[in-house]
Parts: structure tokens; C-alpha cells; sequence
């Protein structure tokens, strides 16, 4: 094949992955430019950039003023955060058991562990509320951190199952005759090398705890557990919507996921498997 | 010491059975080969000296004592294998002295045990990086350290030559035949490769399905094979198979290796000459290859030493050396004497 020929793919795939780009982004980009301008201009030209005359920061002014909007912040992020280090821990741990050891019903366990990926987890809320309130659990962080864990654990038993499969048996060996405990082995040197499957994980289990509307408010409404998301809709109102603060709450709400990705991404891409094994 | 004994061992996955009864012996300070096609269950019977793999039924016991329960840092082995298994995240000292900090050793004996390995092998320069700043037959060395810095028992290699090129085999495996000398320690060696078995062997075991075949030194078992398995595996070029019946023989089969068949351009006056055609020559310098394809016996190989040219399709007469020969009844079994 010439080298003409695969410069008019590459062109053409990038030409079809930055369509995809702009779409995805149009969203987001209308979100974070009408969060710049003042009311009559968000209606006027939604889709200017802020000028001169428009640009406006009333919406943030407002965000900021409601002074629990850092707290909602702070909820937020510590749901997100804890079900993430939860779903990521037990996650790899099951996936190390399942890959790792043969014992009666592997097969049947993982097939159980991903059984919840075609199940939604919604469907069983009138359950959860039941059970969070008898255990409870409503309003408080908790009853999300424990949901939104379960709600995480089957696609990540089921990736990283496969990817620990990947793992060289003769370092685990190794690391068995030098001595190391089976935590040791998981720890130091499994979890290293399906670094950059955690990564993956991690980005797909976090965008939709952060996003999620549903839980918060059934399980967590009350001011002092309510999540960004939740915090958003009080300017959303029946009659009268203040866009302002609800663009520039959800512009501000997009910071800190975009943070916790670009963290995350850096681990997607590298990987230090290289040397491990040949 | 590190004397070696299996007895009646035997290892099933569920219904398969892999390893069916094997009972062996092996001195102190013996190297030890076991040898065998793949999936003859060489690398599980190693990992169940290891410890690996647990062992079904029968007996594992290093100076006589039983270790079937024993975990495998508690059975004082060290393994190599055929991947390296080096750990990423450390340097090649802290990789080799890991075992040792592992069972509580005082810092500066790990110290004094990683340098003399180091020394022995050549790896000073190296201490300080990460496998990955290695090259392939540097990682191997520094596997080795590792196994040499435990002063184990029982050292235990996995196919520890298969990922080297060819060049970088030859030396290693010179290297292992040297440490050996100067170790004075224990070796079992799994290979598929019958050259490493039998350049670096005391005694090599031929295992298939999961059956010792033979056990025995190297030229024991290459002029005195008990069977047509171990006849075939053990020598390069594969001995040749002649039907023995239409050569008027009483036994079924009849086994000569390449190098101990005459041949010749014209059928001559002795009896016993096969016809056949030139199929196809190899010359390597210092001996050239010659395959005939013959009616009764299918390709047969015939070694000749130095150069010798041959051209294909020419017509041939093989003669084999009868007191040479090897042979066997219709199950493959040595009939001797």
C-alpha cells in the first residue's frame, strides 16, 4: 500500500473522530459560553460568545452567594471519590480471586459478578429506599457511597478479571517462592501492571456517580447531603428558571470531573508492563 | 544436600489425569533433565516440586523429609523461569535480595549475597537499574542471581533458554553447565529442546502423556533407548524408522540414525540396499543432509560429514549399518540382544 493511500485514511478518520469531537463538546460549549452572558443575551443569541456588552458573571455571582454550594461540592466529591476507591479495592480483589484461583463455582461467581451489568440497578430502588430506611441509612452520604459501589462492582470485576487473566503467572510464581503473602503478590505486583485497566475503570465507574440525578434525590434530598447535581435544580423552578445559575452551577460542576479524568487518562496511556515479563 | 525423591506421584486436573505415577530419584548435586514434547506434563511435575501446583496423591520429599504440604518459599528452592518474572518495580539489587529480606535476613548479609551472585554472573554494572533498562539475556542473568543469592537446596528451571536467540542459548547454557560445576548444587532442568538435555544433563528424564519413559545419562539413553519414543526424541536428526519386515528382519521396526546409513549412486552387491529418491539436500558446512524418499520406508535422513554434493531427484541406495541398528516390536518396545 502506498504511503498516499494511508494518509487519506488517517485523514479521513481524523476528519470523523473531530466531528465526533464537536458534537460531543457543542453541549458543554454552549453550557460554559451562556454561563458568561446575561440573561437577555443567553436569550437573544444563545450561541454568540460573550462580548463586551453581554459578557455578564451573574450566574456564578449567584452560584457563590448560595452559600451551600460548596458543600454541595464537597458531597459530591466525596461520594464520587469514595465509591471510586471502594469499587476500584473490591473490585480488583474479586477480579484477582476470580483469575487467580480455581475453586468450586468460579465460573458461576463471575457470571453472577456480571450479571449486574445488564441489570440496571434502578430497578430495584423501591428495595433500596426500603432498606435504607430501615437500616437508617436516608440522608445520609453513606446510603449513595453504598449504592453507587454495588452500582460499579460488576463492570469492574468483569474488566479486570480479564485483564489480571493477562498477568504473567510465572511473576505471581515468582513472587510465591520468594515469599510474598498473596496481598503482597495482589498489591505490589498485580495491581501495578493492570494499571492503566483501573484507569479505565475508574473514568467509566466516576462520570455516571457524579452525573447521577436519581439516587440523591430518593435516597439523600436534605440540604446537608445534597449532591451538585441535586444542588443545581433549586434554580430550576416551575414557573421561573434563573438559567444564569443553572449554567454556571453545571459549568462549575464539570471542573472537578474533568480534573478527576485528566488524572486518570494519564494512567490510560501509560503503561509499565514493559520489562515486567518479556 | 538437596537430594530429590518423587514417589508414585501423580497430579489430575478434575477427570484429566496429567501426571500418572512418576517415582524418581535425584542425588545431591545432580543436574537433572526432564525432557519431552509439549503438554507431556514436564512444567507441572516442576511446579509440584515447587510447591505450584498441588500434587494429587504420592509423595515430594527433598532429603527425605516430606514437603507435599509445605508452601513454596518454606521448601528452600529457587526457580527460573522461561518469562524471566523479574519484578517491575524494582532494581535488579532489590530483585535479587527480595527472598531474603522476605525470611528476615540481616541487611548486610543480602548485601554480601547479592554481590557475590552479582560477581558471578557479571551483573555489577547492572545493580542499579530496572528490568526494563535490560536486554533479554541481561534479565535472564539477573533471574539467576536471583535463584543463586537464596542458596537454595534445589534450584528449578523453566525453559529457562526458550525466549534467547540462538546465539545468546549456546552461552547461557554454558554459563548454567559452569554454575553448576561451581555450585555443586541440585538442579532440575525442564526443557523441550533435547540439545539442552542432553549437552547439560547427569541424567535426563523422557517423559510423554505424563510417563517417565527413561531415565538415564545422556549417551545412555542416545546408544541404549528403550523405546521407539525415546529413540526418536533423543538425537538431531530424529533417528530414522525402517518397516523391518520388508528388509527380512524378525523384529517390526528397525531404528538407525542418519549418520549410520551408507549411500551410495549404484546399487551395490551387499543386501539390504533401499532405493529411493533425492528429495531434498541441506549442506551445513561440516556435514551435509541428505533426505531420500523411499517406497517402503517413507523420508528417511542420512548424515554424511564434511561437503558432499548430491543432486535432487537423483536416484540412491541407502545401506544402514546393521550393527548399529535399533529393534523394536510392533509396540514400539526395544527388543534387545
Amino acid at each position: 500500500m502506498s504511503a498516499r493511500h494511508s494518509t487519506a485514511r488517517s485523514i479521513a478518520a481524523h476528519a470523523i473522530l473531530i466531528l465526533y469531537t464537536v458534537i460531543a463538546l457543542f453541549p458543554v460549549f454552549v453550557i460554559v459560553v451562556n454561563s458568561l452572558k446575561s440573561r437577555r443575551a443567553i436569550f437573544a443569541e444563545p450561541l454568540a460568545l460573550p462580548t463586551r456588552e453581554t459578557f455578564d458573571l451573574v450566574g456564578y455571582r449567584t452560584v457563590l452567594a448560595q452559600g451551600d454550594f460548596l458543600q454541595y461540592f464537597q458531597n459530591s466529591m466525596i461520594v464520587t471519590c469514595a465509591s471510586l476507591f471502594f469499587v476500584l479495592l473490591f473490585g480488583a480483589m474479586a477480579a484477582f480471586a476470580l483469575s487467580e484461583y480455581r475453586f468450586r463455582g468460579n465460573a458461576l461467581m463471575g457470571l453472577y459478578l456480571a450479571l449486574g451489568i445488564m441489570i440496571p440497578i434502578r430497578l430495584g430502588t423501591v428495595a433500596i429506599l426500603q432498606m435504607m430506611v430501615a437500616s437508617g441509612l436516608v440522608n445520609t452520604l453513606t446510603a449513595l457511597i453504598l449504592v453507587y459501589t454495588a452500582q460499579g462492582l460488576p463492570l469492574a470485576v468483569f474488566i479486570l478479571s480479564e485483564f489480571m487473566r493477562g498477568v504473567s503467572d510465572d511473576l505471581k510464581n515468582a513472587g510465591r517462592i520468594d515469599g510474598l503473602s498473596e496481598y503482597t503478590i495482589f498489591f505490589r505486583l498485580v495491581l501495578p501492571l493492570v494499571r492503566p485497566a483501573m484507569a479505565t475503570v475508574a473514568v467509566f465507574t466516576m462520570i455516571p456517580i457524579w452525573n447521577d440525578l436519581w439516587f440523591p434525590l430518593i435516597l439523600a434530598p436534605s440540604e446537608a447531603t445534597k449532591t451538585i447535581t441535586l444542588g443545581s435544580q433549586v434554580f430550576i423552578g416551575q414557573f421561573v428558571t434563573n438559567w444564569n445559575a443553572v449554567l454556571a452551577a453545571l459549568g462549575l460542576a464539570i471542573v472537578p470531573v474533568l480534573i478527576l479524568y485528566l488524572i486518570f487518562s494519564r494512567q490510560l496511556i501509560r503503561g509499565i508492563t514493559a520489562g515486567a515479563v518479556k | 544436600m538437596g537430594a530429590l525423591t518423587l514417589s508414585n506421584v501423580t497430579k489430575s486436573f478434575g477427570a484429566t489425569e496429567v501426571i500418572a505415577g512418576v517415582d524418581l530419584n535425584v542425588e545431591h548435586g545432580e543436574f537433572c533433565v526432564f525432557v519431552g514434547p509439549s503438554g507431556c506434563g514436564k512444567s507441572t511435575l516442576l511446579r509440584m516440586i515447587a510447591g505450584l501446583e498441588d500434587v494429587s496423591s504420592g509423595e515430594v520429599a527433598i532429603d527425605g523429609a516430606r514437603i507435599n504440604e509445605l508452601a513454596p518459599a518454606k521448601r528452600e528452592i529457587a526457580m527460573v523461569f522461561q518469562s524471566y518474572a523479574l519484578y517491575p518495580h524494582l532494581t535488579v539489587r532489590d530483585n535479587m535480595g527480595l527472598a531474603l529480606k522476605q525470611a528476615g535476613t540481616p541487611r548486610a548479609e543480602i548485601a554480601a549475597a547479592t554481590g557475590k551472585a552479582a560477581q558471578m554472573l557479571g551483573l555489577e554494572p547492572l545493580m542499579a537499574r530496572r528490568p526494563a533498562e535490560l536486554s533479554g539475556g541481561q534479565r535472564q542473568r539477573v533471574a539467576i542471581g536471583r535463584a543463586i543469592v537464596r542458596r537454595p537446596k534445589l534450584f528449578l528451571f523453566d525453559e529457562p533458554l526458550s525466549n534467547l536467540d540462538a546465539a545468546l542459548r549456546v552461552a547461557t547454557r554454558i554459563e548454567i553447565a559452569r554454575l553448576h560445576r561451581e555450585l555443586g548444587a541440585t538442579m532440575i532442568y525442564v526443557t523441550h529442546d533435547q540439545v539442552e538435555a542432553m549437552t547439560l544433563a547427569d541424567k535426563i528424564v523422557v517423559l510423554r502423556a505424563g510417563r517417565v519413559e527413561q531415565v538415564g545419562r545422556p549417551m545412555d539413553l542416545y546408544n541404549d533407548p528403550g523405546n521407539t519414543f525415546v529413540a526418536g526424541f533423543i538425537g538431531s536428526p530424529q533417528m530414522n524408522f525402517l518397516k523391518a519386515g520388508s528388509l527380512g528382519l524378525r523384529s517390526d521396526l528397525m531404528g538407525i540414525r542418519p549418520e549410520h546409513l551408507a549411500i551410495s549412486a549404484e546399487a551395490g552387491q551387499i543386501g539390504g540396499q533401499i532405493e529411493g529418491r533425492i528429495s531434498h539436500v541441506e549442506k551445513l558446512g561440516g556435514e551435509t543432509l541428505v533426505y531420500v524418499l523411499t517406497e517402503d520406508h517413507g523420508l528417511l535422513t542420512v548424515r554424511l560429514f564434511g561437503e558432499h554434493d548430491y543432486a535432487v531427484d537423483a536416484t540412491v541406495w541407502l545401506s544402514p549399518d546393521p550393527a548399529r541398528a535399533f529393534h523394536f516390536d510392533a509396540d514400539g518396545l526395544r527388543l534387545r540382544g
